[in-house]
């Protein structure tokens, strides 16, 4: 199995993200050009092809897009994970990210429910973004 | 320049498909080779272009094959497109055949995600540790969850239902049932697939692929050489590409693909449309891909596609037969090698009990990543 810690080695283009949700914290990037956010982390803008990018934090509010109810783990790490909800994310800042929605029941999740973010902690070195349901 | 039926396919081998303790991959794929030139009536000699997918764990790959079958290549290399690769490769053959480069190439897909050790070969299980650091720490660990977040936005847009994805689930069990060479013989019913254990809403154990170890392989030439063969040639009529790029996740669209594009440029190629088109060899690495893809090919409108698989209509007999020797679904995972073998099987007329009657043109998908890249070909008879 693949460990998990060993796809997270951030480089150059990653590392502010990690960083900052270790500080839970959002950031995403924003082209200096054409002033629009991204996701993932990326050494260019996919809209106009500018280096010119500046890390800014985003609230991380937004809604569900899509999910799957991951019921069979694959890969041991995540046995004690399932059932998890795992979601595309449409944050309100216009990117979409895939992470799990936690602290909601996997029978009442639907697309287009409204979720703020929340940091979980897996350990001293790794902060992962995940989302709530907005009550 | 118009490639339109410049080159066609004169060869096919497949090994067997399924579990192939103790065989390597390179055997695997010098079987497929081997079987294809000689169903081409040629020798090694008269070889001189091979194409296979990018292995992940052995650099040269292409020419470590060629060197161990005395092959004397004026052409090779890989393509890494995942599951558009196969598809892919035949388009880059015809590529270089016309451009003068070389004649006849065979493109190769070898894998033994089974018994193999991981990553030995140019094997794609489907079911896979996706590491990729914007996925797998947050949970999208295989290839199946990001198809199911696809599809369960098909499913809200267009009101798909579970039953529609478990029809494709049950044509593709039904045509591999009539397939001598397939993993999954034993037919199916829709509440087999209602029954099967739920793996990532939507999907359950019925929507996913089988994992296989196996081999396949095509020969393509120029057509004046194919008219003079054994065989009767396949032509291949139309080439369509669209990538969308890796992650479905962002992508702008989990409902519209890459196949729309690529299937545009085809049938504008070939000079034909989605109607001309008798049987269809569509990527089904899930059930979704099916369906998404045949949308996109333009045989419903968008957001048909449940209402369409329905009531036997893309079974053999039905109005648009799919993935006539069962598919990645049944028949087993060679990365889509086997669909372009079927197809060319399919059109040579040689199929026995599963043959599609009048088959003439044939369209295969290819599909890679999650929706990432997609590739397309038109075959004529």
């Amino acid at each position: 199995m693949i460990e998990h810690k060993k796809s997270l080695i951030p480089d150059s283009d990653s590392k502010e993200f990690w960083d900052a949700a270790k500080r839970h914290e959002l950031f995403l990037q924003k082209c200096c050009q054409c002033g629009r956010y991204h996701y993932p982390p990326s050494p260019v803008c996919p809209n106009c092809l500018s280096l010119e990018l500046k890390w800014e934090q985003v609230k991380g509010d937004g809604s569900i897009y899509s999910f799957t109810v991951v019921r069979v783990p694959i890969g041991s790490e995540w046995a004690q994970e399932v059932p998890y909800i795992l979601a595309t994310i449409e944050l309100d800042c216009g990117v979409k990210m895939v992470s799990t929605v936690i602290h909601c029941d996997a029978k009442d999740v639907k697309i287009g429910m409204n979720v703020r973010l929340v940091f979980s902690d897996r350990d001293s070195e790794l902060s992962v973004p995940k989302f709530e349901p907005v009550r | 320049m118009n490639l339109k039926d410049t080159c066609a396919i004169v060869g096919i081998g497949e090994t067997k498909f399924g579990t192939l303790p103790g065989i390597s991959c390179s055997k695997i794929a010098i079987e497929a080779t081997k079987k294809a030139i000689e169903d081409a009536g040629l020798q090694a000699k008269d070889i001189d272009g091979l194409l296979s997918p990018q292995p992940a764990s052995e650099m040269f790959y292409g020419v470590r094959l060629g060197e161990k079958m005395g092959l004397k290549l004026k052409y090779t290399g890989s393509v890494d497109i995942g599951g558009a690769t196969p598809v892919a490769m035949v388009q880059h053959a015809v590529m270089a055949i016309n451009a003068g480069l070389c004649n006849t190439v065979v493109c190769v897909y070898a894998g033994s995600p089974k018994s193999g050790p991981k990553h030995a070969s140019a094997s794609c299980p489907q079911i896979v540790n996706n590491e990729d650091e914007f996925m797998y720490p947050f949970g999208q660990v295989a290839a199946m969850h990001g198809y199911a977040m696809a599809c369960q936005r098909h499913m809200f847009e267009f009101r798909t239902t579970s039953k529609q994805l478990g029809a494709i689930a049950v044509a593709c069990r039904k045509h591999a049932s009539l397939t001598e060479n397939a993993q999954r013989r034993d037919p199916i019913t829709l509440t087999d697939y209602m029954n099967s254990k739920l793996y990532c809403d939507p999907f359950r154990l019925l929507d996913i692929c089988q994992v296989t170890d196996g081999g396949a392989a095509v020969v393509v030439t120029n057509v004046e050489r194919a008219d003079v063969l054994r065989n009767k040639p396949v032509y291949i009529s139309g080439m369509g590409n669209r990538h969308q790029g890796w992650g479905v996740g962002w992508a702008p669209s989990m409902t519209t693909t890459g196949a729309k594009d690529s299937s545009e440029m085809a049938y504008k190629m070939a000079g034909m449309k989605a109607k001309d088109v008798d049987i269809a060899e569509i990527y089904d690495c899930f059930t979704y891909t099916v369906l998404v893809t045949l949308e996109d090919y333009g045989f419903c409108e968008k957001g048909e596609g449940g209402p369409f698989v329905e009531n036997g209509r893309i079974e053999i007999g039905g109005e648009l037969p799919v993935n006539t020797s069962g598919g990645l679904l049944s028949q087993g995972h060679l990365e889509g090698m086997n669909h372009i073998t079927e197809a060319v099987k399919q059109l040579r007329g040689v199929c026995g009990q599963r043959q599609v009657n009048g088959a003439e043109i044939a369209i295969v998908s290819g599909n890679g990543g999650i929706l990432s890249t997609h590739s397309t070909l038109i075959l004529r008879r």
